[in-house]
């Protein structure tokens, strides 16, 4: 029995690392644009179709399809700001709000359209790849996701701590206004901004799909968690998403061993209201 | 003068012109308009497009042939419906067809859907021919206009249990205990139901009943559970994002089973097979499918996969779903509501590549339709119960990894 919990305790660590991912692109587009990007999970799962359509069509394995994917991905998200929401929104937050909204609703569809409903997969050849520690069978594929995502974040840790870029980044977050007056131009750094948080929805994307599925519905398989976790952790915070993300994972993992995966889920709600109610800036998070 | 002869020669032209009417009405007969109603957008869009196309290539084929022979070569028109998986836009698209002059209806893939639509068809007698959509509720609610040529569900839940207890018992009865994964739902939990009071009579015994939640991202937990059950086979109920994640960890948590078994499993298909070679391989689903000793069923599997590169059993359900109402139409020598509802009852349409017995409706339920038992081998869909229409062996119990 004791290996079972062992078991749940380990793979709930693994997958709370692509959540973290997940919702490290949420928190850094909250915390620079003050607003929650609904298009994320339909975002997610254009990036998904991507490197299943590299893997399917080109032949590509997801791993080495990364780099360009989240490329691609941080180009989509840019351009999707530059030219779409920035401009329908005319800066209003509001405004921006339903504006992502807008978008994950042409973008759901627009996968109907041309992928249909149905549920596409791969198998690579890491896919059965697991690692025998002890009794257990450890997936490689999750713990090659969960390794590439802790170090993703901390790569982005540190491109937002040891760079102008990143200093820019968090002036902008601060203080618009007073970023302005330094020369620093707020739309230009609002449109890097959301597509740095797209680009880790590349990064996401091809770190499931050896061990996920793909259908135009993916996206709000993984938002809700995100959204949980961004709160958790606090909004905006960097640390917030990787700790909540693996409390998360964890919190599924052993909800779903302990009070089986039909009820399971409701773990992930408990901590959520218990943090609103005993700490509403987050884990992380600074009183504003 | 010249006016007048003008005037007598337009006149002359105009009778020549109302002279020939009946004639050419004669050679071309008004066609016979049947709606094709389905969800061929939102989340049921890919099988719901699979019916429509089914029943369009009916339709190409029955007008390629002359049309109906005995209205004069009638042909067959189309009316396009799309329900979006919205039983109050399916009663609309009735509404809207019947006014058009529909004579016929095919739908709905969903059975909610079909639901709804066969009662709005019922208030204007117009024949409802029922594609996919296995309620029961369809058929016995008493509509006169309602019929369907393929199973219901009570129908498939025994036969999948006498087919399960058939190949179990032809290698030797390796299939003792059994544990049920299940969706939550209403869907998952009633057909699971049904299975757990049939599965002991048939000498397996159920060892644990897994239910888990719609979305579910990881199967670690459950397949852990099944592992400590050591269960014989698996029973899997569930819709396909699930399926095929539940099918895969089975298969990364090297899990030793005599086979996995599931009725109309969310995730079972050709693409499946495609997609997912190493854990498709072996997995048993009772389902649709085509006759594959008919070589007409394997003309017209190659013929939809040259046209969209994927066969599923709602290509032949759209099919003959129109084809049966066209028999009629040809047996009735009218589109007439009243004779060609007649027609349909009296049907015993033969002329087709199903694993059916002998057609025969009862209160609009064709008894002679069958599921069989499908087994994916070597990455194809194989038939291996009945052995009437079985093309291959079941492999069963699975060799072991």
């Amino acid at each position: 029995m004791a290996e079972i919990y062992a078991a749940a305790l380990l793979n709930g660590l693994l997958i709370g690392g692509v959540y973290a991912l997940v919702a490290l692109g949420l928190t850094l587009i909250y915390g620079v644009l003050h607003i929650v990007n609904f298009a994320h999970g339909s975002l997610l799962m254009v990036a998904m179709f991507a490197a299943w359509m590299l893997a399917e069509l080109g032949g590509v394995d997801p791993y080495l399809a990364l780099p360009l994917v989240s490329a691609l991905m941080f180009a989509a998200g840019w351009a999707l700001y530059r030219f779409v929401i920035g401009r329908v929104s005319r800066g209003e937050d509001r405004a921006i709000l339903l504006a992502t909204l807008g978008v994950s609703v042409v973008l759901d569809n627009l996968a109907l359209v041309i992928f249909k409903g149905d549920t596409r997969q791969i198998e690579t050849p890491l896919t059965f790849a697991m690692w025998e520690v002890g009794p257990l069978l450890v997936s490689v594929p999750k713990v090659i996701s969960f390794a590439v995502s802790i170090l993703l974040a901390a790569l982005l840790w540190a491109f937002m701590a040891r760079t102008d870029t990143g200093r820019a980044i968090r002036a902008v977050a601060r203080e618009p206004e007073g970023a302005r007056l330094m020369g620093i131009r707020p739309d230009r750094i609002f449109a890097l901004a959301y597509g740095i948080g797209i680009a880790c929805l590349g990064a996401a994307a091809c770190l499931l799909l050896p061990s996920f599925y793909v259908s135009p519905h993916v996206g709000n398989v993984f938002v809700l968690v995100a959204f949980t976790i961004v709160v958790l952790g606090g909004m905006g915070s960097f640390p917030g998403a990787v700790v909540g993300g693996l409390l998360i994972g964890v919190t599924e993992s052993l909800g779903g061993l302990l009070l089986g995966e039909s009820l399971g889920p409701i773990g992930i709600s408990l901590v959520f209201i218990a943090v609103l109610l005993l700490r509403p800036t987050g884990l992380f998070g600074a009183a504003r | 003068m010249t006016d007048a002869i003008r005037l007598s020669r337009r006149v002359a032209l105009a009778g020549a012109a109302t002279l020939a009417m009946p004639l050419v009405a004669r050679a071309q007969p008004a066609p016979i308009k049947v709606g094709l109603i389905h969800p061929v957008t939102g989340a049921l869009a890919g099988a719901g497009q699979r019916c429509r196309m089914g029943g369009q290539l009916a339709i190409d084929d029955i007008n390629a042939a002359g049309g109906i022979k005995s209205m004069g070569g009638a042909k067959l028109e189309a009316l396009l419906g799309d329900a979006q998986g919205r039983p109050e836009i399916a009663t609309q698209l009735v509404d809207q067809m019947a006014e058009a002059g529909a004579s016929g209806f095919t739908g709905c893939f969903a059975s909610a859907l079909g639901l709804a639509a066969t009662q709005a068809a019922a208030k204007y007698n117009i024949p409802f021919s029922i594609d996919s959509g296995i309620a029961d509720a369809i058929t016995t609610r008493g509509l006169k206009n309602v019929f369907r040529f393929f199973p219901n569900n009570s129908t498939a839940t025994a036969d999948a249990m006498a087919a399960l207890d058939a190949i179990n018992k032809a290698a030797g009865s390796p299939a003792k205990t059994a544990v049920i994964v299940h969706e939550d739902s209403e869907f998952g939990t009633n057909s699971v139901k049904l299975q757990a009071a049939m599965l002991p009579k048939i000498g397996i015994e159920v060892k644990a009943m897994l239910p888990h939640a719609t979305p579910t991202r990881d199967f670690t937990n459950i397949v852990l559970r099944i592992k400590q059950e050591k269960p014989d086979i698996v029973l899997i109920s569930n819709y396909e994002n699930e399926y095929v994640l539940l099918a895969r960890t089975l298969v990364q948590q090297r899990v030793e089973l005599v086979s996995t078994y599931s009725i109309s499993g969310g995730g079972f298909n050709l693409k499946f097979a495609k997609e997912a070679p190493t854990v498709a391989e072996n997995m048993i689903d009772f389902n649709h499918w085509h006759n594959p000793k008919d070589p007409r069923s394997i003309a017209f599997r190659k013929r939809v996969e040259a046209a969209t590169g994927f066969y599923s059993w709602e290509h032949p359900f759209g099919y003959f779903a129109v084809k049966l109402l066209a028999d009629a139409w040809e047996r009735a020598g009218s589109a007439d509501k009243e004779k060609t509802i007649a027609a349909l009852d009296a049907s015993t349409l033969s002329d087709h590549f199903m694993p059916y017995g002998p057609t025969k409706f009862t209160n609009g339920q064709n008894s002679g339709s069958h599921p069989v038992a499908l087994q994916i081998q070597k990455g194809d869909m194989t038939v291996i119960w009945p052995d009437s229409f079985a093309d291959a062996k079941a492999v069963f119990p699975r060799p072991k990894a």
